[in-house]
């Protein structure tokens, strides 16, 4: 088989796999919105205010709850030693006053 | 077949082999960069989907939580001013929470210990009826599993229900039992009446549940302070100023309204934020270099190779052809490759890669499946920041080098 073959066939396969896998996503929104839906609810009904990401600290556990001060709780400038802490950013438009 | 398509074939073929001849560096060069997709591609598919996870499952949130702060600190809020909430204009109700953290000496680990308020949500579709189910039974995965097993009332006191991630890490089930030493160095020895599913454990991994006597008991609360108030507004669209005026009216409180939480968990992951900014620049440098390695200038052996082809008849036209196909040949293997690993990485193995740096300290984490929500927009700029620079940086310096005259070409190789 010629090389230009082999390269179109390859790439033509991994075209098709990845619209299988945009496919696959797009099949698997259906299913999963009756989980999302009952993870809403149980947010809804114990009054959940944040997803249970990181648990190593209480800002990060509650992100929306975090002190305004937070990461840098007992410093401004304390280093933040939590890794999570590096994922996140503090919410810095505050519209409540 | 067309003249024209047989001719870019007869190129494709050629520079095929002639990408093979410097196998070694051609091939180095398609992993790092399949590396840099899938790590680009991996940072957007997680974050694309949890953002919209948290935006769909939040939507249920409190329209505003008022807590109050000392000295800059979230304390505990007094009942009295529950009252004072209420007598507000617009505000519906004022429902007060209790939770807190608890630190589990024995797996090193934080929960977080709360009092379900009462129900909320009672369709059908949405709120169950407690149906503990048994850990121990080969059915439990049945389709009809309830997906959580508990309706949102306050367990009986002396009983909890815990969360997946909790059972998991102690090990304990429906009808064990988990002590925990209380404020004063009591030990409560409080009974499990049911545990939340593994499917909800992107928000209830860590969670306990406990009832409100149970909670003042083991933290010390005095029954005058909660942990934080929720208020709901007859009109949602005056939540702002609802806030506000609990805001003038407490000036020790802070309201937090729910379009806030909704913005953190949008900001979260932010390309600005530490560990992303890390992982951008350091795949846009690896990106950099690739495109200043082909951009500065073609190899001794390259060059050559250009002069022989112009020599035995090609064209300057040809030889660009030639480059682009080489350029378009391993930018579009890798851009496909890194975006089909990206996808199998965080949809099927949970993210395994990033799974130690997201886990960090916790020794809690949750084992949660993400939807895969796919942003089309997002894979086209990826495409077009990757495989476009690339092509393009290719053919630049090949453009330069073709419209010399062969014979110089051969001449100044230095080989």
């Amino acid at each position: 088989m010629r090389n230009s073959s082999i390269f179109f066939l390859s790439i033509l396969s991994e075209a098709v796999l990845l619209g299988l896998l945009l496919t696959h996503a797009s099949f698997s929104e259906a299913p999963q919105s009756d989980t999302l839906e009952h993870k809403a609810s149980l947010v809804k009904n114990l009054r959940l205010t944040d997803l249970c990401l990181f648990t190593e600290a209480r800002y990060t556990r509650h992100l929306s709850q975090a002190d305004l001060n937070t990461a840098f709780q007992d410093h401004p400038l304390s280093l933040e030693h939590f890794p999570s802490g590096s994922f996140t950013q503090p919410n810095l438009e505050n519209k409540a006053p | 077949m067309n003249p024209w398509i047989e001719k870019q074939r007869y190129i494709i073929d050629f520079t095929i082999s002639s990408l093979l001849r410097r196998k070694v560096k051609n091939i180095g060069l398609l992993a790092l960069y399949t590396l840099i997709v899938f790590i680009l591609a991996s940072t957007m598919f997680f974050t694309y989907s949890i953002k919209k996870e948290a935006k769909l499952i939040l939507q249920g949130s409190p329209e505003i939580v008022v807590q109050k702060i000392v000295a800059g600190r979230h304390d505990l809020f007094p009942v009295s001013y529950i009252d004072e909430i209420k007598a507000i204009r617009g505000v519906a109700d004022v429902e007060s929470r209790l939770w807190g953290y608890y630190y589990d000496s024995l797996v090193q680990a934080n929960y977080t210990v709360m009092t379900p308020s009462r129900v909320v949500d009672t369709s059908q579709s949405n709120a169950r009826t407690t149906v503990v189910v048994d850990p121990n039974d080969l059915h439990a995965a049945d389709v009809n599993k309830p997906l959580y097993d508990y309706d949102g009332a306050a367990p009986e006191a002396g009983s909890i229900v815990i969360g997946n991630g909790v059972a998991r890490m102690r090990e304990i089930g429906t009808g064990d039992y988990m002590p925990f030493m209380s404020h004063d160095g009591q030990i409560m020895n409080l009974k499990i009446a049911g545990r939340l599913s593994s499917e909800s454990e992107l928000v209830s991994s860590d969670l306990i549940l406990v009832n409100g006597t149970d909670f003042r008991k083991l933290f010390g609360i005095d029954d005058k302070y909660v942990t934080d108030v929720i208020v709901t507004v007859k009109n949602p669209s005056e939540v702002s100023m609802v806030a506000s005026k609990i805001k003038k009216k407490l000036h020790s409180s802070r309201p937090i309204i729910r379009e806030e939480i909704l913005r953190t968990y949008d900001s979260i992951f932010n390309w600005r934020g530490g560990m992303m900014i890390v992982i951008f620049s350091a795949a846009v440098l690896a990106f950099v270099i690739f495109a200043w390695d082909k951009a500065s200038g073609l190899s001794a052996g390259e060059r050559r190779e250009i002069g022989i082809l112009k020599a035995v008849g090609w064209e300057t036209s040809d030889v660009i052809q030639m480059k682009f196909w080489e350029g378009a040949m391993v930018s579009l293997t890798a851009f496909f490759s890194g975006v089909i690993l990206a996808y199998i990485h965080v949809f099927f193995t949970g993210s395994a890669v990033f799974e130690p740096a997201l886990k960090g300290w916790s020794a809690l984490y949750p084992n949660f499946a993400l939807t895969p929500f796919v942003n089309a927009e997002q894979l086209t700029t990826l495409f077009f920041l990757t495989v476009v620079p690339y092509t393009v940086a290719t053919i630049v310096p090949i453009w330069r080098a073709a419209t010399i005259d062969p014979d110089t070409a051969m001449r100044h190789t230095g080989e």
